[in-house]
């Protein structure tokens, strides 16, 4: 149990996905204009995460594994079979929104879809693979099915919370007189960069 | 059409320059600041995303007419995740410490944004040969971008270059010196700064845009 918070909390602010790994950062720069708006793409990928990590554990422990029900190496196809699977579920999430909540799915819109090239995701499922790897005494190892739903519910809550905060500053940084050149993209990446700042001393942080 | 032709050089020289991807268009910014802490695998992962870009310009460009449309972002991310698997592979074969230090960001070149972007903006529309320049110009675009904050990263984080030691140890403070290595350069967030000047001093200089 210990475990499992440890996981789900340093990979809230320890391992955060855009301030420790900078995954997701093409959405992230690109939708972190309005409050509303990055709070509906957060939930959208966590949600996403929270359904791919566990799945692609399974395929990558039981078919791709050598000791799995193929009995052969197949890890070389993980990269394919990851995108595959992220894509696949992306398209399922989209029609199942759709289907049950019009409204949600009108206010994501083009978002849903773009997920399945977001970096957060498959980032998360290439972390799944090198994680499973490690002696499970590591505070970071990724041991079971529920460690994997720990960790993504974990990655998604963190890239929500940098998402939602970098909207908060740019709102307000709307009023500020910024250089010409430094407008828009620059002044976004130095703001990221000090709020990266912020996170480090959550470094080390262990339950 | 002649192979180098004047459209075909503007093709190639706008994506290093005017049309940079990662300082104008803002594509594939994930792995231009996480593997760019040293110049090695910068260069390394700069290299590796030129050659992708290239090879899944040229496939896509020939197949385009046989692509249907509503399933075309799967059968870009199937063309790319194949060809990444073997650079993966190549890289692990030849250069092994490299590859370990660029751990997931290799897997990470599918979801780059600057392949599906090409793919879609450019590849689906042109023939192959315009492709692969387009390819290796955004590539090469995107590397000097990695290298030129690798360069400066590694040069005030460690005070070395391609693991070769620049700035002598007899000037360090240990030693008596008056000089201290910046290990702030090291760490994530200063990538992000380093990144924003130079899109600062990028944009100063090409006022137009």
């Amino acid at each position: 149990m210990e475990h499992f918070f440890s996981l789900f909390v340093r990979s809230i602010f320890v391992d955060n996905m855009i301030f420790a790994f900078f995954l997701g950062m093409c959405s992230y720069l690109a939708v972190s204009k309005t409050v509303k708006t990055s709070l509906g793409l957060g939930v959208a990928v966590t949600f996403v995460l929270l359904i791919t990590v566990p799945v692609d554990y399974l395929l990558q422990t039981k078919v791709l594994a050598a000791d799995g029900i193929l009995g052969v190496d197949l890890t070389f196809l993980a990269f394919i079979l990851f995108i595959a699977v992220i894509a696949g579920i992306v398209q399922l999430v989209e029609m199942v929104v759709e289907r049950f909540s019009p409204s949600l799915y009108a206010a994501l819109g083009i978002f849903l879809p773009l997920i399945a090239v977001n970096c957060a995701i498959m980032g998360a499922s290439l972390f799944m693979q090198q994680r499973i790897q490690m002696p499970a005494e590591n505070s970071q190892a990724i041991t079971g099915v529920w460690d994997c739903v720990a960790y993504a519910l974990g990655s998604g809550i963190g890239w929500t919370l940098a998402i939602v905060c970098l909207a908060a500053i740019r709102e307000k940084m709307a009023y500020s007189d910024v250089p010409k050149p430094l407008q828009g993209l620059g002044i976004t990446f130095i703001t990221v960069g000090l709020m990266a700042m912020a996170f480090m001393c959550f470094s080390g942080l262990t339950l | 059409m002649s192979l180098f032709s004047k459209e075909n050089g503007a093709v190639f020289t706008g994506p290093l320059n005017l049309n940079n991807p990662i300082a104008v268009q803002v594509l594939g910014i994930c792995s231009a600041l996480a593997v760019t802490s040293q110049l090695k695998p910068a260069i390394v992962m700069g290299l590796s995303v030129t050659v992708i870009t290239a090879f899944s310009n040229v496939i896509i460009s020939l197949i385009r007419k046989t692509i249907p449309n509503r399933i075309r972002i799967i059968v870009q991310l199937v063309v790319v995740a194949a060809l990444v698997t073997i650079v993966s592979n190549i890289l692990k074969a030849y250069v092994y410490d490299v590859s370990v230090q660029l751990s997931v960001y290799v897997g990470l070149i599918i979801t780059n944004c600057i392949l599906m972007g090409r793919l879609e903006a450019f590849a689906l529309q042109n023939g192959p040969w315009e492709s692969f320049l387009d390819g290796i110009a955004n590539g090469l675009g995107y590397a000097i971008i990695l290298v030129i904050v690798g360069f400066v990263r590694e040069l005030l984080g460690s005070g070395t270059l391609f693991g070769l030691t620049i700035i002598p140890s007899s000037v360090l403070m240990e030693n008596g010196g008056l000089y201290l290595h910046n290990g702030m350069m090291t760490m994530p967030a200063m990538a992000l700064i380093i990144l924003a000047c130079v899109i600062w001093a990028h944009r100063s200089i090409n006022k137009e845009k």
